[in-house]
Parts: C-alpha cells; sequence; structure tokens
C-alpha cells in the first residue's frame, strides 16, 4: 500500500493543495496539478537493498508512484534494459554511451506503457469504466493495448494522418479509434472539451497528474542500472516535455532519499526542426516557448506545436546546465540507421531525433568528449519504418543456386583485395 | 455585438452554473472584459495582470488566438468563443 506517502494535489503556479481527484489543473489560475509526497514518509519504506530485491518491472518504485492500493494495471511494464553503447561511442567521440531502452518496453514498445499503467490503475481507483486519451500514435497503442487487457472501453483520438503501424496497432485491441482532421493540439483540444462533457477518465487530461509520475519510473531504472548513481548528461526527445522533467524529478527525489549521491547531471532535450517549440525557446533565451501552428516533420510522435509541459521542460533544461538541440529529417533517419549499425537497436524517428541531437551537443562541447552520455529511446522503430526505407539497399534477389551466390561475394572479396593494394602502396 | 462564450467546467460556479454566457464587444478582450463585469471572479483566474494566464488557452470558433491577434483580435456577431484549460496531453 502506498497510500500512506500520497498528500494530495497541488499547484505548480500556486500551490493550492487538492485532495486526490481525477483533476489535471488548478480553478484559481489553471496551472497544472501535481501529486504531492511525503518524502519522509517513503524514505522509511524503501532502501536499496530493498528495491534491489523486487522484480525488474517499473512497480518496484512503487511507493514514489500515486496509488493507494497495489497496481491492477500493466504489471509487467518498465525493467528495460540499459545498454552499453561503446561502438556508438567510438563513433560520437565520447568516453561512454548508454541507450536506456524503452523501444522494448512491455506490451506496446514505448515509455508511454509506464504513464498508462499508472493512469489506468488510477482509473480503475477512481471507479472509471470509459477512458480516452489524445495521442500521436505510441499513447494510442498503449491506452489501447492496457484498456483491452484490463476489460476498460477506450476512446482514443489522433491526428488522421498517423503512422499506419500506430492506427492498425490502435485499432486491433478494440479501442474506438477518432482519427481528427488536424494537428496533434486540434485533437487534444477537442479531448479536454470531451472530457468536461463525457466524464470520461482521460489519461494525459484529468488524469495527467498520475498518469506523468509514471515517467518517473525512467530515471529511476537510469540511476539504479548504473549502481546506483546519475549519469553527467542525458538525452530525453521531447514532445508535450513531461517525460524529461519527470526523468530529472527522478534524480531530484534519488538525491532527496539519499539513494544517490548528488553528482552533477545535465539534461538536454531533443527536438525535430520541423516542430521545435522548446528548444526555439531554450536558443532564444525565452521563458517559454511559443506555439507552433503546423508542425512539419517524419517524427510525428514528437509533433506537438503547443507543449503542455514546455515552460517547465525549458526551466528544468536550464536548471540543470543543459541545451536544447533540432534535428531535420534527414538526421533523424540518418541518426536512426547509424543506431541500428552501432548498437542493434532500432529506435523509432523520435530515437534518430534524440541521437541527431546528442550528435550536435558533443560536437558543440556541451556533452564533453571525457564525458557520460544516456540516450532515452522511447519508441520501437518497427512502428516507423517508412522513414528510413529510402535509406537502405534492397537486398539481392536470386533464383536457390549457388552460382548466383557466388557473384555477391565475389563482389565484396573485390573491395577488399583493392583495399590491401591500397594499404599497401601506402606502405602500412 | 453579442459573442458566445463557452465556459469550462470549473469555472461554471462563477458564472450560476452556465456552460455558456453571451457578452459583448469588438475584440476578445472587450468580450472577456464584459464577461469578467457580468460574472466578478471570472477576470482575476483568466488573467495575470493585463495577460491571459499562461495555462489559459483562448479559441475564437476553432482556432487558438496566438495564431490571429491575441487579445486583440477582431470579433463578429455570431462568433464563439471557448475558454480551454491548457495543462493536457504530451
Amino acid at each position: 500500500m502506498t497510500s500512506s506517502a500520497v498528500r494530495g494535489l497541488k499547484c505548480r503556479l500556486c500551490g493550492k493543495s487538492y485532495p486526490v481527484q481525477a483533476l489535471n489543473f488548478c480553478t484559481e489560475d489553471f496551472g497544472p496539478l501535481e501529486v504531492d509526497y511525503d518524502y519522509d514518509a517513503i524514505r522509511a519504506l524503501i532502501s536499496r537493498e530493498q528495491l534491489a530485491s523486487r522484480p525488474k518491472t517499473m512497480w518496484k518504485y512503487r511507493e514514489l508512484l500515486p496509488l493507494d492500493g497495489e497496481p491492477t494495471v500493466g504489471l509487467q511494464v518498465g525493467g528495460t534494459p540499459l545498454v552499453p553503447a561503446p561502438r556508438l561511442a567510438r563513433e560520437l567521440g565520447v568516453r561512454s554511451v548508454w541507450i536506456k531502452n524503452d523501444a522494448v518496453n512491455f506490451p506496446t514498445l514505448s515509455f508511454k506503457d509506464r504513464v498508462v499503467s499508472v493512469a489506468l490503475s488510477k482509473a480503475r481507483e477512481f471507479g472509471f469504466r470509459t477512458v480516452g486519451c489524445a495521442s500521436t500514435g505510441n499513447l494510442a497503442n498503449s491506452v489501447a493495448a492496457n484498456a483491452a487487457a484490463a476489460g476498460l472501453a477506450a476512446y482514443i483520438l489522433v491526428p488522421a494522418d498517423l503512422e499506419r503501424a500506430k492506427i492498425l496497432g490502435t485499432s486491433v485491441y478494440g479501442a474506438r479509434l477518432v482519427g481528427v482532421r488536424g494537428t496533434y493540439d486540434q485533437v487534444n483540444r477537442l479531448c479536454t472539451q470531451i472530457a468536461f462533457k463525457y466524464g470520461w477518465g482521460f489519461v494525459n487530461i484529468n488524469l495527467r497528474p498520475f498518469y506523468a509520475e509514471g515517467s518517473k519510473t525512467m530515471g529511476y531504472e537510469i540511476a539504479e542500472q548504473l549502481g546506483w548513481r546519475l549519469p553527467q548528461h542525458v538525452v530525453c526527445p521531447m514532445a508535450g516535455g513531461s517525460l524529461i522533467g519527470k526523468i530529472a524529478k527522478a534524480f531530484q527525489e534519488l538525491t532527496l532519499l539519499e539513494l544517490v549521491e548528488a553528482t552533477p547531471w545535465k539534461i538536454h532535450g531533443a527536438q525535430a526542426a520541423g516542430c521545435s517549440p522548446i528548444v526555439t525557446a531554450i536558443k532564444n533565451g525565452w521563458e517559454t516557448h511559443r506555439p507552433v501552428k503546423k508542425p512539419n516533420t517524419i517524427a510525428k510522435s514528437l509533433a506537438i506545436g503547443d507543449p503542455a509541459d514546455g515552460y517547465f521542460a525549458a526551466k528544468v533544461i536550464r536548471d540543470s546546465g543543459g541545451w536544447g538541440e533540432e534535428a531535420t529529417d534527414g538526421e533523424i533517419a540518418e541518426a536512426m540507421t547509424l543506431l541500428a549499425r552501432t548498437t542493434g537497436i532500432f529506435a523509432e524517428t523520435a530515437g534518430g531525433v534524440t541521437l541527431a541531437a546528442a550528435i550536435k551537443l558533443i560536437e558543440q562541447g556541451r556533452i564533453g568528449r571525457a564525458d557520460e552520455v544516456v540516450l532515452c529511446i522511447t519508441g520501437n522503430g518497427l512502428k516507423t519504418q517508412d522513414a528510413i526505407a529510402h535509406l537502405l539497399e534492397a537486398p539481392a534477389i536470386i533464383n536457390p543456386s549457388l552460382e548466383e551466390f557466388d557473384p555477391l561475394v565475389g563482389d565484396d572479396a573485390v573491395l577488399v583485395r583493392q583495399a590491401a593494394e591500397e594499404l599497401q602502396a601506402a606502405g602500412v | 455585438m453579442a459573442i458566445v462564450i463557452q465556459i469550462p467546467t470549473p469555472l461554471r460556479q462563477h458564472t450560476e452554473g452556465k456552460d455558456t454566457v453571451e457578452a459583448r464587444g469588438a475584440t476578445v478582450q472587450e468580450v472577456l472584459d464584459d464577461l469578467g463585469r457580468q460574472y466578478p471572479g471570472i477576470t482575476q483566474r483568466l488573467f495575470d495582470g493585463p495577460n491571459l494566464r499562461r495555462f489559459v488557452n483562448v479559441y475564437l470558433n476553432e482556432e487558438d488566438i496566438r495564431y490571429l491577434d491575441n487579445l486583440q483580435t477582431a470579433v463578429k456577431d455570431g462568433d464563439t468563443i471557448s475558454i480551454i484549460p491548457a495543462v493536457a496531453g504530451g
């Protein structure tokens, strides 16, 4: 039971307190509500040893998640690998690179399973029987799958032009999927109106304070998998700007709870060049973002022109000493293939954004050559295959005969011999 | 000019429970000022000094006024203004 550690909800602007309920904003100033914990109570409940003994899912950190009882949705979520990437590190020219690989999160291959399992477990505690979301795709997949497993009805609204894999990967679970002609921000506004009118549990609207807390587990896992320490740098993709703030919050909580030492860390944000309101705010020194009316990028999962957490994301980046970078469609696709070729991890377009941004941060010296960096990979490349198809060589097609196979190797052998001759000529 | 304003649930305690109200003015600013005259208590929740609060979005018909002329956006008879909390999504 974790109810003892949750004090209630609190406005992030004015500090007004609210009892736990399905409400995402302060009725005084519309500021976002956040879960308020009693950290002294939590400190008495958890230790490194105890956490190490628990099953490797996000729920090992349940004292730091806002449920009253045990989780009932998404019990296997989280515990994704933190993968060392020495070949990528050599390619980038930095000491150490780690990939936090939520491309293999369960059940729908993105970090959204973390937030959805908290939101739907909470929805059940509140007694909702119908849930929903506004989504750029990954959230749609996760709400649909987890709602199906939990026996909840789901209404899911997405921009009508999403990738086919994300449409089919939602419908298959029996969710009621609505494609809206318009941008994500227009979908989001409609969902807010629907949530008011129908009183359903929308995971990223009225359940948002609880939902967002699920992202912290990505940060806890990074620290625990590094052997209970914080990395020098984290690069995180930004859409609505919530995840980056929650990873930072996770690091702050672990420090407060003395589960890690208070070593310095910087968090950097990555966006697509065709939709970079938060990065633009950071680069221009603006306190908050200016919305982008018509996002235009292959990284559709990040195409949020008016990020709800834009102000807080820019602040957490600035406060940590981090920076923001953006990636063009070409850079995104190149980075997706670079990641795949050097680490064996096929990330979706957002992962390409993250790696491409990291490359720029290293070139600028914002991530030092002697430093260590964790790249947050939040979704799976199988959902966005069209983005890289044009960069890949088509397979050779042959009949099942050795005679047709031999010439394929023969070509390679020529290249090897030429290389040897060049080395000899160069006196190596 | 009579403009219809859609009131989000949490503000209805300040509009006698009404989900839509009418107000007058030639710009979004004037209409919201008139709303505040009719229903005291609304203005301080929508505005921080002269500016809309950071997490309040205002739409004229289907368009976010930040993509128009903000509070100076002109309105005409039959338009609808919607006040919508901005903390959603992502």
